[in-house]
């Protein structure tokens, strides 16, 4: 390993450009100094010898970093050129939605997995090479930075000062006094002031160079959070559907709670409402105010085995609407959907000629009874009950186990037939078998209401807000605030005057120049202004 | 009280004409600067364009806090709320970057584009919808007025590129550089054009409806408030076409609910923006680069290129924090989760992203002066294309507006 | 020098060590998140106690059964592939039953009604199981229809079929349980 050693005695690590004491530059050619990292010698650059280290520098390096940002965003890009499989109309398969919606670009867009990118491996590992980015990158600055402020001295060698980007030297009656003015100044702007041999070196804001640094730790925290949800237990996302009146248990509970959904409700705004009267007649019509379920919550004292009937203990109610979901232990209810089911449907057993009623029978479209007694001998029975119902070749069936379309086979039994009488109902049909006497009126039909919700356990929400605010005060301190540092030097007779900071050359200047007003020192120059312009003429 | 609102809006938007009038004489007089008398014209001319413009953001204050009261929400739920607070943002980015380095520059250029933008919002509806049960959460105005105030001063940043270049691009001969110029300029007025031609079919109450059937061969209608130049995809007219109808019509594949609508007011827009420019040009007789950079002669680059940095610097924390930070705690509460790859969100993280690798650039890699001033424009296209593209062209959560 | 060498040294492994971590945090993460089978339910594990109600309102509980082998078949009405299955269950039922293999047809999630009806059409005589609110159906991880578990005395799933089964392939199955 090689050492550069400076013409102080200090011995800096290979790589270095800057000494880390005296502030010698070592490359002489250079009209203006690097002073990123201060000249130091990034950690990568020291040891280069085995795979881990080629590895290690690989990721240390800020454009292999730039790199990663540009491949994720061009990733994201991707990902927003069709719908992802997640907003795509429900129900639709996505092997076929996508070519037909789209012609042969769907199809290869499916084929190619983009239909799913955020979940694919690749744009996982992005993200994940991004965060080891961010932590060989940012492990291999601080500590050479960290030492290098640290270690800095008040006097400089005279070409670091030169060769800041803002510099003045000027000859002076009292060069002490005029240093004392103006440290005097610096002092009071805050500045945190040195001395050495008559030397100044005016410091502030430090802190603002660790920014950078502990913005990075924040997104590697918000990172690693991300992976904590794959831990089975720590991320908990489902969803379950409730009817009007009926209980179920709530998933990632393994059967120890159970949610009733009492009541689920929509209220709309008043469309004769003068205020909103105009933008509701130009989307025709209603306006969802609210989505409300209200709901009881009860933990199973008995037994936690699936489909066993639970004993339910009551624990408490609330509602649960668009965003306040209602929690408990650790889990949030949202309400995220609805819908409206059949739920009973109301005959009444009548005589075809007389059309003399005989009382009314009311199926439950969910868990039918068999048998409706209505007295005098008179009774209904349901023979058979297709809650989705189509005719196939074989007889009547259900396409699914929604009552979307019920359809009902009932036998009437009445004194005059024992035996009963059949007869098939549905919506808009009514099928006789034979000539019956006997009829089933249809009187009403009653809805119910079924409430989506959505499950969430997140165990992560901590971190990810702890690694949220870290990397808010990182950007804030990196952002908000500029290290200044102004150096005081007098060589040769001459005042010295040289000035750095990160960002803000303009404001800078000018706080200098307020702090030597008193003096006769000149202002120092923004010699990058120079030095291009100089290039420009070559 | 709504009608009191837009009427403070008309009076702000009038003022920040007058002060981009007020600063451009004063930069005008500028290049005669030999005589005493001419630069205390000036400095009284710079003075009364600062107060002008300051008076016309306390009026757009008091448009948004009467638009509040009517509405009942803070009002940034809609396009037109949205892209008008986005303006008065834009406005304010400009008031902070002068009273940091005291250019007026800055605000010459930040109000017309800020008066671009009142415009174009005000073409779409201004009525008071409603919200749906989604959107009633306070950290809804919190995210989407931080985010708007980040975009501001982002935009702030792209102005100071845009001067920056304007500046020192050699417009002797036409080279990829001003022709890119040329096509900025192109973009801007053409979202002008559109404005214009909005409202001028909006004062004569044009209408033209068509019936067309969509994949689940459904008959719809859709009613064009411009003629149209692109009508739907196998339409039909319904009732008197008064002579136009249409020119061409839409691919098969645009079965979008308004998307040939949309094609429609785009074509308009690039049209509009084409006839827009190719007058100017006509009158300046010079590419519009070359008209304006004159103005700019006493312009320090390394400044503008400073109040570029600076803006990113300042915006770029806020709009992370609005765009990123409160997005995911709102939606933590409306949808049940931090985070969705929904297409807006994706469009906040690249935007994000961009300026994240616009500070590495300049930071470690040295990416000053033009690049950097062009990567403060594309930052910007970036930010209008999430802005307006993602709500009207791509469905998503957010498409409310 | 050679307290360089043992700076080196350290530093070496540091970065070994944070280059390992990251790459098994990230290969877990991968791993679980695109290549892991999510089925709740897998081949070897022992299958998960149920409590269901048969049409006839006998309660049946899974683990009651340790010592035969179970037949555990997902099924419904309206599914073609279960309609095919059932009567071929039901004969080799008729064979096994005295072998000790029990089958239990659980319905997912139809009325019961529905179901009871059904399995007189095809006089069905083993248990067959209402799943109302669909909780064993979640448990096991079951979405397409039909679907079968086949259960040793033990309680250790053998196997797990997606799809209607042939008679012959019942017969083997069920053969592979008879304790």
């Amino acid at each position: 390993m090689k050492i550069v050693q400076c013409e102080c005695g200090h011995n800096n690590p290979y790589g270095t450009q800057v000494c880390e004491i005296c502030g010698n530059p070592f490359d002489e050619n250079e009209q203006l100094l690097n002073m990123r990292y201060e000249g130091a010698a990034r950690r990568s650059q020291t040891y280069n010898t085995t795979i881990v280290d080629k590895i290690w520098n690989f990721f240390s390096s800020v454009k292999v970093g730039i790199w990663l940002i540009v491949l994720v965003l061009l990733g994201s890009v991707l990902g927003t050129v069709l719908p992802q499989q997640q907003y795509i109309l429900s129900n639709a398969p996505p092997e076929t939605f996508y070519e037909e919606q789209y012609g042969w670009f769907g199809w290869l867009y499916y084929t190619l997995g983009f239909h799913e990118l955020f979940k694919s491996w690749w744009f996982l590992l992005l993200l994940a090479l991004l965060g080891l980015s961010l932590i060989v990158a940012s492990l291999d600055r601080i500590i050479p930075l960290y030492r290098s402020l640290k270690k800095q001295r008040v006097t400089r060698n005279t070409s670091f000062l030169k060769r800041q980007r803002l510099f003045s030297a000027s000859e002076v009656e009292h060069p002490e006094e005029s240093i004392q003015s103006v440290k005097k100044q610096l002092e009071q702007k805050r500045y945190k002031v040195k001395e050495e041999n008559g030397n100044v070196l005016a410091e502030k804001n430090r802190f603002s160079r660790w920014g950078p640094y502990v913005n990075h730790t924040g997104l590697v925290i918000v990172l690693f959070a991300a992976m904590l949800r794959f831990i089975p237990g720590m991320y908990v996302n489902e969803t379950v559907s409730i009817r009007e009146g009926e209980y179920m248990a709530i998933p990632g509970t393994n059967y120890e709670y159970y949610l009733e959904n009492e009541e689920f409700s929509i209220e709309y705004y008043d469309p004769t409402d003068e205020k909103y009267e105009a933008a509701l007649e130009r989307i025709n019509g209603l306006q969802a105010k609210t989505y409300q379920t209200d709901a009881n919550l009860y933990r199973n004292i008995g037994s936690t085995i699936p489909g066993a009937q639970p004993e339910l203990e009551f624990v408490k109610s609330g509602k649960i609407i668009v965003n306040e979901p209602f929690t408990f232990d650790s889990i949030s209810l949202y309400q995220t959907g609805y819908g409206t089911e059949f739920y009973k449907m109301m005959f009444q057993l009548a005589n075809k000629e007389t059309g003399e009623q005989f009382g009314t029978v009311e199926v439950n479209l969910d868990n039918p009874q068999e048998v409706h007694d209505l007295g005098n001998g008179y009774k209904v029975k349901v023979l058979d009950y297709f809650p989705d119902f189509e005719m196939k070749e074989d007889g009547p069936a259900t396409k699914s186990k929604f009552p979307n379309n019920p359809g009902i086979a009932f036998s009437m039994i009445s004194p005059e037939h024992p035996e009963g009488e059949i007869s098939f109902v549905a919506i808009r049909t009514n099928v006789e078998l034979g000539d019956n006497d006997y009829k089933m009126e249809f009187i009403s039909m009653l809805n119910r209401d079924v409430t989506q919700l959505t499950v969430k356990k997140d165990h992560t929400l901590w971190l990810i807000a702890l690694g949220g605010f870290i990397f808010m005060i990182g950007l804030t301190q990196g952002m908000y605030w500029n290290h200044r540092r102004v150096w005081l030097q007098q060589v040769d007779g001459e005042v010295w005057i040289a000035a750095h900071t990160n960002r803000g050359w303009d404001g800078f200047q000018q706080e200098i120049t307020q702090c030597i007003q008193d003096t006769k020192l000149s202002e120092p120059v923004d010699q990058d202004v120079t030095v291009k312009k100089s290039k420009e003429s070559e | 009280m709504l009608q009191l609102s837009s009427n403070l809006l008309g009076v702000a938007f009038f003022c920040y004409l007058f002060a981009t009038i007020m600063l451009f004489v004063a930069s005008v007089n500028k290049r005669k600067q030999n005589k005493e008398e001419e630069s205390t014209k000036k400095g009284m001319a710079v003075k009364w364009g600062i107060v002008i413009a300051f008076i016309g953001l306390i009026f757009q204050i008091a448009y948004f806090t009467t638009r509040w009261i009517a509405v009942g929400h803070p009002p940034v739920s809609n396009m037109f709320e949205y892209l008008t607070f986005f303006g008065m943002m834009i406005v304010v980015g400009s008031f902070v970057i002068y009273f940091i380095y005291r250019n007026t520059l800055v605000a010459l250029f930040s109000l017309p584009i800020s008066m671009v933008i009142i415009a174009y919002a005000s073409v779409f509806p201004t009525d008071i919808k409603p919200l749906v049960p989604g959107l009633q959460n306070y950290w809804l105005p919190i995210h989407v007025s931080t985010v708007a105030l980040g975009q501001g001063l982002l935009t702030i940043s792209f102005i100071a590129g845009l001067i920056y270049l304007l500046a020192v691009t050699n417009q002797s001969k036409s080279s990829k550089q001003t022709r890119m110029i040329e096509v900025v300029m192109y973009g801007i007025l053409s979202i002008v054009a559109f404005a214009v031609i909005v409202l001028s079919f909006e004062i004569v109450k044009y209408e033209q409806t068509f019936t067309w059937q969509n994949e689940q061969e459904q008959s719809l209608e859709l009613t064009y408030s411009m003629p149209a130049i692109i009508a739907p995809n196998d339409s039909q007219v319904v009732g008197d076409a008064g002579g136009f109808t249409s020119l061409v019509e839409a691919p098969a594949w645009m079965k979008g609910v308004n998307a040939a609508r949309k094609l429609n007011s785009f074509v308009w827009a690039m049209l509009g923006g084409l006839v827009l420019y190719g007058m100017i040009r006509f009158i300046l007789r010079k590419r519009i680069g070359a008209a304006i950079q004159p103005l700019l002669k006493n312009v320090r680059p390394t400044l503008l290129d400073e109040i570029g940095y600076r803006s990113v610097a300042i915006g770029f924390p806020i709009f992370v924090l609005g765009g990123l930070v409160f997005a995911m705690i709102y939606a933590l509460d409306a949808w049940s989760r931090l985070w969705g790859w929904d297409p807006k969100e994706i469009g906040a993280l690249v935007t994000a992203l961009f300026y994240a690798a616009y500070l590495h650039l300049r930071i470690s890699r040295g990416w000053q002066g033009n690049r950097s001033a062009w990567l403060a424009v594309i930052g910007f296209i970036i930010i209008m294309l999430n802005t307006v593209f993602v709500n009207l062209v791509i469905a998503g959560l957010h498409s409310y507006a | 020098m050679s307290q360089s060498n043992n700076v080196k040294q350290k530093r070496l492994i540091l970065r070994t060590v944070i280059l390992a971590v990251f790459i098994i945090v990230l290969g877990y993460t991968i791993y679980s998140n695109v290549f892991k089978n999510p089925a709740p339910v897998q081949v070897g594990d022992i299958a998960p106690d149920f409590e269901l109600q048969t049409t006839n309102g006998e309660t049946v509980k899974l683990s009651d059964y340790r010592g035969k082998g179970v037949f555990l078949n997902f099924w419904s009405t309206y599914c073609e592939g279960c309609e095919i299955e059932m009567p071929y269950m039901d004969s080799q039922y008729q064979f096994f039953k005295d072998k000790g293999v029990e089958v239990l047809a659980v319905d997912v999630g139809e009325p019961a009604l529905t179901v009871k009806k059904f399995a007189e059409k095809y006089n069905l005589t083993f248990p067959v199981l209402l799943d109302e609110k669909q909780e064993v159906t979640k448990r096991y991880g079951v979405l397409p229809i039909p679907a079968t578990f086949i259960i040793d005395k033990d309680g250790v799933v053998l196997d797990y079929i997606e799809g209607s089964l042939p008679e012959q392939s019942i017969r083997v199955l069920m053969s592979k349980i008879v304790p």
